[in-house]
């Protein structure tokens, strides 16, 4: 009797062990918001959908690494990763001295970034999923109109090298989700749907991006700088750039039970 | 007895424990390639590993690597299109993958037909360097248009738009992929867009011209700009 207590609970322990191995994912809850660019400036519906509650970890990632060595530095292909790809790491598998376990990985592509998404049967978040549910402080879903939630976000733009803090050091927001703000920017699948890089002004067809300022002049909410911010870095971002305090995280559809097969 | 039973279970949870951490502890043996700063800031000084020069922050080029050169060989560089493996859907029903383009020099660009504006000058660019190639050198040319709306744009109906522009020839190839494949062209080719609602997108207007080996070889960008650069890069090419 007390032997299968003792394997219940051997079992149980590696259960959790195993569970701990996948990053938890916490469900969101799908609405409607008015993003900063939206779709004719008007509403976007999101549906439901399961994100990480943390950024990919340098831990995660260097066990990715090694289970699609393709995606080792001295591996990955110029075509999907510039020559900054994981420049801190002291090898191929071996993290920088400076760099935690437990801190997000930077330095990746969106390939890599997209690549590992898809390895989890999981991808990265579009933007409108980011910003949805980026808008949330600890207590609000939509938090955007709040003096202190701005101003948190623009406190962290001024922090040196937050992407060195471990995750979860950030605050837990209305959706049990962290880190959004305060430690490292993240990839979404479609970065390259913001046309207001200086490329866009001269050959995308657009005629509000004729104007130098037509980003913030065409901006919903202009007092929503923080956010503006993002999309400017997004705006800026090729697929194969890596950058230094640009990690990401990975977002899972709900599949509902009437729509399995 | 109880004790082995306990060693056993301790010995078992460190295991577990354990299996999540990898095996990290073998050292990879460098590839024995030379990489150098392109503007040999530091006239002949080499690395044996990839990064950015320390003087002009360039990335380092390998060198002495005769293979990257010979394009008409099996092997794919790194920086070629042909390492993109989905497969795409063609306006003649076929299903193919990049790399069944190798061998010719392309010229590809993005579009969607329900475009009202820009696609029809861009695709109207597309022919206008078509008509600066001289005929007996088609041959080794690919005109390739690529949909940014694989919902709409079937085979089907890259048929009816090829033959509505007089662009149904053996030298042009439409097609289709899928939301995440289109995404994932775009960003190699850098070409951003934007859905703005149903059948309606903003998009960059850039024509890119690949050697046949699917290496970026040059961009043009813009409407209706001179495309004597790129025809002469064609040119070159072919």
């Amino acid at each position: 009797m007390k032997s299968i207590l003792r394997l219940t609970i051997c079992l149980l322990f590696f259960w959790i062990t195993n569970a701990n191995c996948q990053s938890k994912m916490a469900t969101i809850k799908g609405g409607s918001y008015i993003p900063l660019y939206g779709r004719d400036s008007l509403q976007v519906t999101i549906a439901d959908f399961q994100m990480d509650v943390f950024p990919v970890t340098n831990k995660e990632y260097l066990k990715f690494v090694n289970d699609y060595p393709k995606w080792k530095r001295s591996q990955v292909k110029k075509l999907f990763a510039e020559g900054n790809y994981l420049i801190d790491w002291k090898s191929d598998i071996e993290l920088g001295d400076s760099q935690s376990l437990q801190a997000p990985i930077t330095n990746v592509s969106w390939f890599a970034a997209n690549d590992y998404c898809k390895c989890q049967n999981k991808r990265l978040a579009t933007i409108d999923e980011w910003e949805y549910v980026a808008m949330a402080n600890k207590e609000l879903p939509d938090a955007r109109k709040l003096e202190n939630y701005n101003a948190y976000i623009l406190s962290w733009y001024e922090k040196p090298k937050t992407f060195n803090n471990d995750i979860g050091s950030t605050f837990k927001n209305y959706w049990n989700v962290y880190d959004l703000h305060g430690l490292v920017w993240e990839w979404t699948s479609d970065f390259n749907s913001v046309l207001i890089s200086g490329e866009s002004r001269k050959d995308v067809d657009n005629d509000s991006n004729l104007f130098c300022g037509s980003a913030a002049i065409g901006a919903t909410d202009l007092m929503n700088y923080a956010a503006f911010m993002r999309y400017a870095i997004r705006g800026s971002l090729k697929a194969k750039y890596t950058m230094r305090n640009l990690g990401f995280r990975c977002v899972k559809d709900i599949i509902k039970k009437n729509e399995e097969f | 007895m109880k004790s082995f039973k306990n060693i056993l279970l301790l010995f078992l949870f460190v295991l577990i424990h354990v299996s999540c951490n990898n095996s990290s502890s073998k050292k990879a043996i460098d590839d024995l390639v030379i990489y150098q700063c392109p503007m040999k800031c530091e006239v002949d000084k080499t690395y044996n590993h990839t990064g950015s020069c320390p003087i002009c922050k360039m990335d380092l080029k390998s060198i002495a690597k005769p293979s990257d050169k010979i394009v008409d060989s099996d092997e794919i560089s790194d920086e070629s299109i042909f390492n993109l493996t989905t497969t795409w859907n063609t306006e003649e029903k076929e299903t193919i993958v990049l790399e069944d383009l190798k061998g010719k020099t392309l010229v590809i660009v993005m579009i969607y037909t329900t475009c009202k504006a820009a696609c029809p000058r861009l695709v109207a660019d597309m022919r206008n360097i078509e008509a600066k190639i001289p005929k007996d050198k088609l041959n080794n040319l690919q005109f390739v248009l690529v949909s940014i709306d694989p919902d709409t744009d079937t085979s089907k109906r890259l048929k009816a738009f090829a033959i509505e522009n007089e662009m149904d020839g053996e030298q042009w190839t439409f097609l289709q992929g899928t939301e995440a494949s289109v995404r994932e062209f775009a960003n190699v080719l850098a070409v951003k867009y934007k859905e703005i609602s149903p059948m309606d997108f903003s998009h960059s207007n850039i024509i890119s011209v690949f050697n046949s080996g699917g290496e970026l070889m040059h961009q043009q960008e813009g409407l209706g700009v001179d495309n004597k650069e790129t025809v002469s890069k064609i040119l070159e090419l072919i």
